[in-house]
């Protein structure tokens, strides 16, 4: 009797201890973040004062405005790697209508949209972007890495044709023109905190909302999980597919708009290199490569992980060789860590099986 | 039932056998897939194993090839016990299989796929010269001519079969698995295949050969062992038995006093497919010009073997192949429309016959896709976004209903067992509020329990007034469950019999309508 009793109590200790390990396992990045920030804090005191924390959230929101629209993407089973290059080709448009407007030629006239308008043209064109890469994608039957690639070229080269490799500088209108304020975007702020974390967090709620809440979001996550099922349930996986990616082209687009307007400049160069970081974003947060896994929440963390980890390296003084080092290991070992998860969960669901 | 019912040793010298298994038990999570299985192979002959689907047949293949280990058991080789871990292991005690899917590289050639992972080196480099000559040879000993460099996408399917059997050849395999070879092969080829196997039975290879196809069985068989939900229920000579005797102990005689369908009435003319065609990427069609009708209420049942159109006819009339063609009246409407999702919308929803292929999405919970295909019918007023609430009313009444067992639907889909993650595919289905519900190999690799219960489903849905289409291999089911049964044969229908009318000769003979066997199953 008192022997069954003893083994209940050991099983029931058991559980407890793997329901421990899984809750770590689960929050292991919003760990990892803490431990990050905690470690730099403890080497360097002065890491978390106020001028720090703004410049670091500032780059932090634009990692994790270019994830969100990659998490849509890597669910969907897909990848993007054009986003750096819709970047800049959206800081070039952006630049161009404030300084040069739109030459309507055959009325001998140039129109300068107002700032809102130069937005909205903005985003558009970034929206555009990722149709076009929707569309090779699925009408085409093209991989995503390929059709990707492409834009990856083609966008970049855009951005520098816009004018001819050189950057429009001086991004603040004329009042002739009415359309002036462009770099509030990147200088403002709401109750004191800029207006790109507000952007990053309107944007990760509504992402948050649509994963989680909207028929489109389900339907992602069942083109990643098992396209064919999706599609004998009625999705239409074509058109999610091809939305996906214009969601993406949309973030770098914003994302393209920010910087242009934090450096009241626009510099065909702009974002080279940035799909590789909101990648590695999105893998940290838990959003598995092979689509069909992921969440908005992981991503914001793991852009966070990314952004403190690089800020926080060069605050320390670490050289730019040691902090790429530094951040490869962080991303592989956390892909890592990923796998090891997924066969715990099985073996944890099996043990469960057995214990009832 | 731990021993076998009826077990003639006598007509077997026990000195005959090469490998015998001892109390072989594999339990997977959910269910007991062997049970205590004593199972023998005898030397030089050709042992065929039979049983339905979801018997056991494969998983006991997967332990002594080492694709899976037992729970329990051991394996006995030439009288020493021998531990197979790995398809390796396997290769070095001689015992090799060719598997139903091929399992050759496509884009490499003949000799590259036989010496791969084997390959002939001289100072580190591949000796193309010696593996094209051995290759040649190894072809030549199953008299066939194949250019050596071949690549293997570019051969038949029966030419491919040629090549797993050499490729088995080249590892010096003493045993050779063949699972299911012919489920791909025209008659010519199925000849080939079996002067290729006698063959090998001449050069002292020992072959064990499962399959569906009973007549074949007899055809080729030196002793015959039959396996029945995870048990072996019988081992005897295939001299000493029939069809009728092999049908017997397959099904077991419980089986029949389980499921048979009640007495009902069926009402109108619910469904109404006329000239519904898919023609071949490769010419010819896959479905060929089949029209019938399907009754409010009925369960209309369609037999045949593997490939004689059955699936694509199913999925040509829910929408997943843009190149069929035909009409299609649901409820006197024509449905015009050709996708997946205006026909769900109609009234038309299949369950898959693959459902871990094409019915789940793994990766998401019990919940989600059981959820899948009536997203819109959990919207709020506005028709945004999902009502958490309205889900978990319809997931937890399609779980009561169907009594699918899970102890939280957030549970991800792959922790369930084959039965309940068939009926998580039904309520899919059922969610769409769908008129006609076509059910492709439903019972397909879960238990007996399971199976009753399925049947149960079907019955109850029919007597709601939903028109069932039921595709099945499994003759005592189709005759059990159907009011009506339409036999396919190449695509086309070959056959329709009422239900007072239907015997599983008269189905057998029309499902082999111009595959040229149909005189050699005429047996019960």
């Amino acid at each position: 009797m008192s022997e069954g009793t003893a083994t209940k109590a050991k099983q029931l200790k058991y559980a407890t201890r793997t329901d421990i390990l899984e809750f770590i396992m689960k929050g292991r990045v919003f760990f990892a973040l803490i431990i990050v920030i905690t470690v730099f804090t403890l080497v360097s005191p002065g890491f978390l004062n106020l001028a720090n924390i703004i410049i670091m959230s500032k780059h932090v929101a634009i990692f994790a405005i270019l994830g969100i629209g990659m998490t849509f993407v890597m669910i969907s089973g897909g990848i993007d790697l054009s986003v750096g290059s819709i970047v800049g080709l959206s800081a070039m448009i952006a630049g161009g209508l404030i300084n040069e407007g739109i030459q309507l030629n055959q009325f001998g006239v140039i129109v300068f949209p107002n700032t809102w308008m130069v937005i909205i043209i903005t985003l558009l064109v970034g929206i555009v972007m990722g149709a076009i890469n929707g569309l090779v994608i699925t009408r085409f039957k093209v991989a995503p890495f390929i059709a990707t690639l492409g834009m990856l070229y083609i966008a970049r080269g855009f951005a520098g044709l816009r004018n001819n490799g050189y950057t429009f500088s001086n991004l603040i209108g004329k009042p002739e023109f009415s359309n002036q304020g462009f770099e509030r975007l990147g200088a403002g702020n709401f109750l004191s905190i800029s207006y790109s974390i507000w952007i990053m967090v309107f944007f990760a709620l509504v992402a948050f909302f649509v994963t989680t809440r909207l028929p489109f979001g389900r339907h992602v996550f069942a083109l990643g999980g098992n396209r064919r099922a999706a599609e004998l349930s009625g999705v239409r996986t074509k058109r999610t597919e091809t939305i996906v990616y214009m969601i993406s082209g949309f973030c770098s687009a914003m994302v393209g708009l920010i910087i242009a307007s934090q450096l009241v400049a626009a510099h065909p160069a702009t974002g080279t290199g940035f799909e590789l970081t909101a990648i590695a974003a999105v893998v940290l947060g838990g959003t598995s490569l092979s689509g069909g896994r992921g969440s908005i929440g992981g991503t914001i963390i793991g852009a966070f992980v990314i952004g403190v980890l690089s800020d926080g390296l060069v605050i320390l003084g670490f050289s730019t060789f040691l902090q790429n080092i530094i951040k490869g290991i962080v991303i592989v070992v956390a892909v890592v860590i990923d796998q090891i998860q997924i066969s715990m969960q099985e073996r944890i669901a099996l043990q469960r099986q057995e214990l009832k | 039932m731990s021993e076998p019912s009826i077990v003639s040793n006598s007509s077997h010298p026990d000195a005959g056998v090469i490998l015998r298994t001892e109390n072989i038990t594999k339990v997977f999570p959910g269910t007991v897939a062997l049970d205590q299985v004593n199972y023998n192979i005898y030397k030089g002959k050709i042992n065929v194993l039979v049983g339905e689907n979801g018997a056991g047949k494969s998983t006991l293949m997967k332990i002594l090839v080492g694709n899976e280990q037992c729970t329990k058991g051991r394996v006995i080789l030439e009288g020493k016990e021998i531990h197979v871990r790995s398809p390796r292991d396997a290769m070095s005690y001689g015992i090799g299989i060719i598997y139903q899917e091929l399992d050759l590289c496509p884009n490499l050639s003949i000799a590259e796929n036989i010496f791969l992972a084997r390959e002939v080196v001289h100072r580190g480099v591949i000796d193309k010269r010696i593996q094209q000559q051995r290759t040649r040879e190894l072809i030549q000993r199953l008299e066939h001519k194949l250019d050596p460099d071949t690549l293997v996408s570019d051969l038949r399917i029966g030419a491919q079969q040629i090549v797993t059997i050499a490729k088995a050849l080249a590892q010096n395999t003493r045993i050779l698995v063949m699972d299911e070879p012919t489920s791909a092969l025209s008659t010519t080829e199925v000849k080939v295949l079996f002067r290729v196997i006698y063959e090998l039975k001449s050069h002292g290879i020992t072959i064990v050969y499962i399959s569906h196809k009973l007549d074949e069985v007899l055809q080729i068989g030196d002793c015959i062992t039959v396996l029945r939900d995870g048990q072996l229920v019988a081992e005897e000579v295939v001299k000493n038995v029939d069809l009728h005797w092999i049908i017997e102990k397959m099904i077991g005689r419980k089986l029949e006093t389980l499921f048979t369908r009640k007495k009902h009435k069926i009402g109108k003319v619910l469904l109404r497919v006329e000239d519904l065609t898919l023609p071949r990427v490769s010419g010819g069609y896959a479905v060929s010009h089949v029209s019938f009708e399907l009754g409010k209420g009925e369960i209309l049942g369609i037999y045949g073997l593997k490939g004689a159109g059955r699936s694509e006819m199913l999925e040509c009339l829910v929408g997943a192949n843009p190149r069929a063609s035909g009409k299609i009246w649901l409820g006197g409407q024509d449905i015009g429309s050709n996708t997946t999702l205006k026909r769900i919308q109609a009234g038309l929803v299949l369950v898959p016959e693959d459902r871990q292929r094409d019915g789940l999405v793994l990766t998401l919970s019990v919940a989600h896709n059981m959820i899948l295909a009536s997203l819109e019918k959990y919207l709020n007023r506005f028709r945004l976004f999902l009502v958490r609430k309205k889900e978990k009313k319809a997931v937890d009444t399609l779980i009561k209903e169907l009594s699918i067992r899970v102890s939280d639907p957030k549970n991800l889909v792959a922790s369930l067992s084959g039965g309940n993650q068939q009926k998580v595919v039904v309520a899919k289905g059922l969610l769409t509020s769908p008129k006609v519900l076509m059910l492709d190999e439903p019972t397909r690799g879960i238990d007996v329990g399971a199976k009753h219960e399925v049947f149960e489903i079907m019955e109850n849905l029919a007597a709601q007034g939903y028109g069932i289409l039921f595709v099945s291999s499994e003759l005592k089911e189709i005759l059990a469950m159907s009011d009506r049964i339409l036999v396919m044969s190449k695509g086309t229908i070959t056959g329709e019999f009422k239900r007072e009318e239907a015997t599983e000769a008269k189905l057998i003979n029309a499902s082999v309508t111009g595959n040229g066997l149909t005189n050699e199953t005429e047996q019960p």
